[in-house]
């Protein structure tokens, strides 16, 4: 039999170099010890509650679900924490674990900047030097979020490999923790890579389904009908999804982004157009060619754009526990838009996938049911590539 | 067991590694000859991937120009037919863990050892997943080789006892690429490697000069140069493959 550790179904695992192995075993021990710790715990919610401003609200939206006439819609403010996204949650609790390691350098990839920006943040706070791998295509299409980590006192790379992106930035960010280790954390931000990186991310993740829960309990008095969430590598999708996954009743649906269409080369939908593989330290499905090779994906939202899915994922796809389902650029905008003009929020441009996938389900369905959509962060970031693919130039 | 024993029993083993189709199938196949003809002992194959991450940016360029010059997996396999009618030495395979996989694992494997090759090196399969691909290179007689890095410590005796083929020391952390010098501590290594196992030894990563390759060669088995070689392919083309011929003359005389 494959390695047992780490496996969801058939997928994750541990594929990589046998340099870093070692160190994500540390990590793993080290993850294994603190977990349960209430110290650690403690002064992990404390970050949460006094430096990210958790909880998230998790807020009606009245407007919208009066315009689209059917299912009581709620939004889980992911984009009201500190530094404008879900990520935050996730780099608190790796930036504190890996100081505990006695680490004194964080590493990490980014796609939109939101990791980027949330690692450089945790940086500052528990003053560790930090250094942010981006594509140069990403540094161009988000160029705010390159300076706020720069202001934040992190370095950034810009790479220039492959196709400039997401998956180029996860593969240089693999290249430098392997030069240098000892005191260098590989701070990862989605759900992905070698094990025990889908596993740390969710569980720092599953405080969103852990308090929509209880919010939604407490408003409504009931469990979620729908949860939506957008799918990058898929950490904000299983941390709404995790606290829901015994509970049968509850659809869980990841929405992809399909880029200019699923029937097109130019798309990031991993389940709709992958197929299984191993890559970034992990078994999984991806995007790729009849030999293997890793496919150029494309997506508007540099943060979706990315040709793989975190491995939990794959394995809810394969029982059937959740569904993946693809949208498009021009879907993405038109819910970036709607929500902005309906209940003056203006999402994040992954997000919007979300958004989007609402927009088509909630009008047929009864009025006494909820969804539940994930607003993993804040649109400041998109609006100037919005407004270009609009035709508008905001920068002149 | 395979014939890669052979290449450790002409002295230290000179290992040169090529990426196939840089910058096509031509080039490469006079280049593996060159090669072999100025004393190679053991030819390591690099098929191509899109996103070679254990690799720096010599190695990286020639997986790109080699997959925009339009090579596949069926391609290299064909390539390495025609090499195996006059070439007698042992080849291996290095690539990444989905090109074998995507293309089918039991169906790669087969190929394989139907077409010559002794042995598979694969920088991401740890020793912890290499059942992944293990049922199969035993099923075909190709040998799965094992790395051992500078991090590996408390790991050498359990990958060194159950190692085939050789073993790959790796020199230095970090990616392939050349280095100026190797500070890691790799006679100790070896030594660890000894006390468990009667398995060869060859260094890799960092090699570039004879000096380097004699040094190595002088506390192991054998040295491999990847990242070198690559460099004279980008420099000359398809005029390569003299100058390679050349240079591993004078890196088999340094380690001999
Ligand atoms: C706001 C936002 N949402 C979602 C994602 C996608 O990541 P994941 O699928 O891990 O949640 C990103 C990634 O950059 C992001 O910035």
């Amino acid at each position: 039999m494959t390695n047992p550790k780490g496996r969801f179904g058939i997928h994750g695992g541990q594929y990589i170099t046998e340099t870093l192995m070692n160190a994500v075993i540390e990590l793993e021990e080290a993850y294994n010890h603190y977990k349960d710790d209430p110290d650690f715990n403690s002064e992990l919610t404390d970050l949460f509650n006094n430096y990210a401003g958790r909880p998230s609200r998790l807020y009606f939206a009245k407007r919208m679900t009066e315009d689209l006439g059917g299912a009581k819609i709620y939004l889980k403010r992911e984009d009201l924490n500190h530094t404008g996204a879900h990520k935050i949650n996730n780099v608190l609790g790796q930036a504190l674990l890996a100081k505990k390691m006695g680490k004194t350098r964080l590493i990490a990839e980014t796609g939109a900047g939101q990791h980027g920006v949330a690692t450089a943040t945790a940086a500052a706070l528990m003053n560790m030097q930090c250094v942010v791998f981006m594509g140069v295509e990403d540094t161009q299409r988000q160029a705010l979020n390159v300076y706020r980590m720069k202001l934040l006192g992190s370095e950034v790379v810009p790479v220039e490999t492959g196709t400039g992106t997401l998956k180029d930035a996860v593969s240089e960010a693999m290249r430098e923790w392997t030069s240098r280790i000892s005191d260098t954390h590989y701070c990862l931000g989605s759900v992905m890579g070698p094990h025990p990186f889908p596993t740390i991310v969710r569980d720092f993740q599953a405080v969103i389904s852990r308090e929509i829960k209880s919010q939604l309990l407490e408003l409504e008095n009931k469990l979620p009908d729908v949860i939506l969430a957008c799918v990058g590598g898929g950490s904000n999708a299983i941390g709404s999804f995790w606290h829901f996954i015994n509970d049968k009743d509850v659809r869980l649906i990841g929405c992809e982004a399909a880029g200019r269409g699923v029937d097109t080369f130019e798309t990031a939908a991993t389940i709709a157009t992958g197929r299984l593989g191993i890559f970034h330290g992990m078994k999984s499905y991806f995007c790729q060619d009849e030999y293997g090779q890793i496919a150029p994906v494309y997506s508007i939202s540099a943060g979706l754009d990315y040709p793989g899915i975190g491995p939990e994922h794959a394995h809810l796809h394969d029982i059937g526990r959740a569904e993946y389902v693809p949208i498009t650029d021009e879907e993405a905008v038109n819910a970036f838009e709607y929500l902005a003009k309906t209940e003056g929020i203006i999402p994040a441009i992954e997000s919007a996938h979300a958004v989007a996938h609402a927009m088509k389900i909630a009008p047929s369905m009864n009025k006494d049911k909820v969804i539940v959509i994930t607003i993993s962060g804040r649109g400041d970031k998109d609006c100037t590539a919005i407004a270009r693919y609009r035709g508008e130039n905001i920068n002149e | 067991m395979s014939n890669i024993h052979k290449a450790f029993e002409n002295g230290k083993a000179f290992i040169p590694f090529i990426t196939c189709g840089d910058p096509d199938i031509n080039t490469t196949l006079e280049t593996v000859r060159a090669a072999v003809e100025a004393g190679a002992d053991l030819i390591e194959l690099g098929i191509p991937f899109s996103d070679p991450t254990a690799e720096g940016p010599v190695i990286q360029a020639a997986n790109l120009r080699a997959l925009k010059g339009g090579i596949t997996t069926d391609k290299i396999f064909s390539m390495v037919e025609d090499l195996r009618r006059d070439i007698k030495i042992p080849m291996v395979f290095m690539t990444y863990a989905n090109v074998i996989f995507s293309y089918g694992t039991e169906k790669f494997i087969s190929r394989a050892h139907e077409i010559g090759i002794d042995g598979l090196i694969i920088p991401d399969l740890p020793f912890e997943e290499k059942e992944e691909f293990l049922p199969a290179c035993h099923k075909y007689d190709v040998d799965l080789i094992s790395m051992i890095a500078p991090t590996s410590e408390n790991r050498i005796a359990m990958i060194a006892r159950e190692a085939e083929g050789f073993l790959y020391i790796v020199s230095s952390l970090g990616v392939t690429g050349t280095r100026s010098e190797i500070k890691t501590d790799l006679a100790k290594i070896i030594e660890a490697v000894r006390k468990n196992s009667k398995i060869p030894c060859a260094i890799g990563f960092g090699i570039s000069t004879p000096e380097q390759a004699k040094k190595m060669a002088a506390i192991s088995d054998g040295a491999i140069v990847g990242s070198a070689i690559i460099k004279i392919l980008a420099k000359y083309g398809t005029q390569a493959p003299r100058y390679v011929g050349e240079y591993v003359k004078a890196m088999k005389e340094a380690v001999r």
